[in-house]
């Protein structure tokens, strides 16, 4: 196998979960390989130390340029550096999503984006599974690699391999970045609103997806959490709809909410939701489709049409109390 | 601005179950129902609106067969001024790089100050847009969900990240955007819309017709192939409620009960 390599995600001069997640994948892949943590960034040295513990070796572009992960810059620097033939494991996340694509168009490699998981290699061709149709069917996918692969892995696909046994040294590459020159100039995050209610802080959440069907529907949640004492968080497109504000929003792009017990209601349970889903809640999930993905991610199931369901529970709820 | 928008026709994974077939060579895909890729009809939306505010074109495109000439009438009953349909047996078994060397091929013909794909489609890869600005050597910013118009030279864009921020950036034209949903709010296309354009001629390019040699496209050129399709085994799966309504809202609650699901 040629080399693999795994890009490494930080904020605040700490490396992201998906550091270690990415020694697994790699080591799925052949557990022989060599890997070679890429970090890119201004003042990064803290973490090419922590995460040199876990990686054979640990490759660093330290510069002023790098302070924010600009996909362009970095494309351009790892176009430089990146050996021919060699396969670079990207967290599928929005980083990743920015970057991986073009990469492997400069690069001239194959590409697959999203895998959750890998299942050997023959020859050249590198076996993968991947999802479609938001998770409701899996796929086989091979991959040629004879010319090296940019493959993004699903962040939470892979459990992190905490052995910490490689201890790597620190190799310097930011000589080799090579021109940086840019059409897309990074200027400032805006941090995203906090809405009235908290839903990180929530105990319950009654969450509802695209089964609640229409705006006025929502009124139906609001009375099961009052019932249950919750609070009403959503998926994503309730808040595309504009039906609730994004500080309700659960999901990557949104909040990571926490709660002792969370009401999954006509929400098919794509892995961008469910990523925000933190700390083994008690996860009821209530859809019409007894093939919904969220049924193999909750612990109780019910097939039902929330729009009758929740508001007999809700009533339910009333009368026990 | 001239805007090309790449979009996709999709099955509807709101309006329908997805089942493997019995073989696993794909997807059921009898009584299916089709429509854009969501992401794409927002593209489309944002395209419309800046051509509204700035002046210029909006030009929809798509790789795929007759049916797909159905996606690019309703994108057009939306408002795009033209549509093209790029079709031809030699396309099929594209990879994710053969499909954005089709795309590519289209945009050369013509002369655009902004290309817009969805953030990602039904195989949920999100890779044509980045590969095909690549391709054109034009900057690239994904997963959009705001565009300024600056002046003819640049734009201000905001790229969605994690935990609901907004990243800005300045991008110089011409260039290539993913569009993610929640830009806007894409507009209600009525049946008087999609029949306003049924018979409005649709070009239909071939590989011959994009200067295309058939062996960079295709399942030949293909290094990345879909080998079957199968039914995810995630975990465990939940214990399933059973039984009347009465009877499960009654195991329910006591199981809330118990993990202080009820207040
Ligand atoms: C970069 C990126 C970031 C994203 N971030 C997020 C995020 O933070 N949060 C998020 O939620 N999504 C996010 N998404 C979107 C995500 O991929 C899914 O599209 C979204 O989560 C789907 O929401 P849903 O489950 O409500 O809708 P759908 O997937 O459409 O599911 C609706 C479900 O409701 C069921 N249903 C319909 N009617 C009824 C009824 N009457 N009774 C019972 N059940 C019914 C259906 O069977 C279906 O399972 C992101 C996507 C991308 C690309």
């Amino acid at each position: 196998m040629a080399q693999i390599f795994a890009y490494i995600l930080h904020k605040e001069g700490v490396a992201d979960d998906s550091a270690l997640e990415l020694v697994a994948a790699a080591k799925k892949i052949d557990a022989a390989a060599s890997v070679t943590a890429i970090v890119v960034g201004s003042g990064v040295d803290a973490v090419c130390n922590e995460v040199a513990a876990s990686y054979n070796e640990v490759w660093k572009i330290d510069g002023a340029d790098f302070a924010y992960p600009n996909a362009e810059v970095i494309r351009k620097a790892l176009v430089s550096i990146v050996p021919k033939g060699a396969l670079v494991l990207i967290p599928h996340n929005t980083f990743g999503m920015d970057l991986g694509p073009g990469l492997s168009v400069k690069l001239d490699t194959a590409f697959v984006s999203d895998v959750v998981d890998f299942e050997g290699i023959d020859g050249d061709a590198l076996k993968v599974v991947r999802q479609e149709y938001s998770g409701m069917v899996s796929t086989h996918v091979t991959c040629d690699t004879a010319a090296g692969a940019i493959i993004t892995v699903r962040p939470g696909a892979f459990q992190p391999d905490e052995s910490k046994s490689a201890g790597g040294a620190v190799t310097d590459k930011t000589g080799d970045a090579g021109d940086l020159g840019v059409s897309r100039r990074f200027l400032e995050v805006v941090e995203a609103e906090m809405g009235d209610v908290d839903i990180t802080k929530s105990e319950i959440l009654v969450s509802v997806g695209r089964g609640i069907e229409d705006e006025d529907n929502l009124e139906i949640a609001q009375e099961l959490a009052d019932a249950m004492g919750a609070d009403v968080s959503c998926s994503r497109p309730i808040v595309d709809a504009k039906w609730m504000e994004k500080s309700r929003q659960v999901g990557t792009s949104g909040q990571t909410v926490s709660p002792k017990v969370y009401l999954a209601c006509g929400i098919s349970g794509s892995f961008q939701h469910m990523g925000g889903i933190k700390g083994a809640p008690f996860i009821v999930a209530i859809n019409k489709n007894a093939k919904a993905p969220i049924f193999q991610l909750a612990d109780v199931g019910v097939v039902a049409d929330i729009l009758e369901f929740l508001p007999d529970l809700a009533e339910a709820i009333e009368e026990a109390k | 601005m001239d805007i090309l928008v790449c979009v996709k026709r999709v099955p509807d994974t709101s309006e329908n179950e997805i089942e493997v077939n019995s073989s696993g060579s794909d997807i059921e895909r009898d009584d299916l129902v089709y429509s854009v890729n969501e992401w794409d009809n927002y593209a489309v939306e944002e395209a419309i609106q800046i051509r509204d505010k700035v002046g210029g074109s909006v030009t929809v495109v798509t790789v795929g067969d007759d049916e797909s000439e159905e996606v690019l009438r309703r994108e057009m009953a939306m408002g795009a001024d033209q549509g093209v349909l790029l079709s031809d047996d030699a396309f099929e078994g594209s990879d994710g790089k053969g499909l954005a060397t089709i795309l590519k091929a289209e945009i050369e013909k013509g002369k655009y100050d902004l290309i817009m794909t969805g953030a990602q489609a039904d195989g949920g890869a999100a890779q044509v847009g980045g590969m095909l600005a690549a391709m054109l050597d034009l900057p690239y910013a994904s997963l959009v969900n705001l565009i300024d118009v600056v002046d003819d030279t640049k734009i201000k864009v905001g790229r969605e990240i994690e935990g609901g921020n907004q990243e800005m950036n300045e991008v110089d034209l011409p260039c290539v955007l993913s569009i993610q949903t929640g830009i806007n709010e894409p507009r209600y296309v009525g049946i008087r819309g999609i029949r306003k354009v049924a018979s409005v001629e649709i070009p239909v390019h071939g590989a011959a017709d994009l200067g295309l040699d058939a062996s960079a496209v295709g399942e030949a050129a293909a290094k990345v192939k879909r080998q079957d399709y199968f039914v995810p085994d995630m975990g465990e799966g939940a214990e399933m409620l059973e039984g009347s309504t009465e009877e499960i809202i009654e195991k329910l609650i006591e199981l809330l009960k118990a993990k202080g699901g009820v207040k």
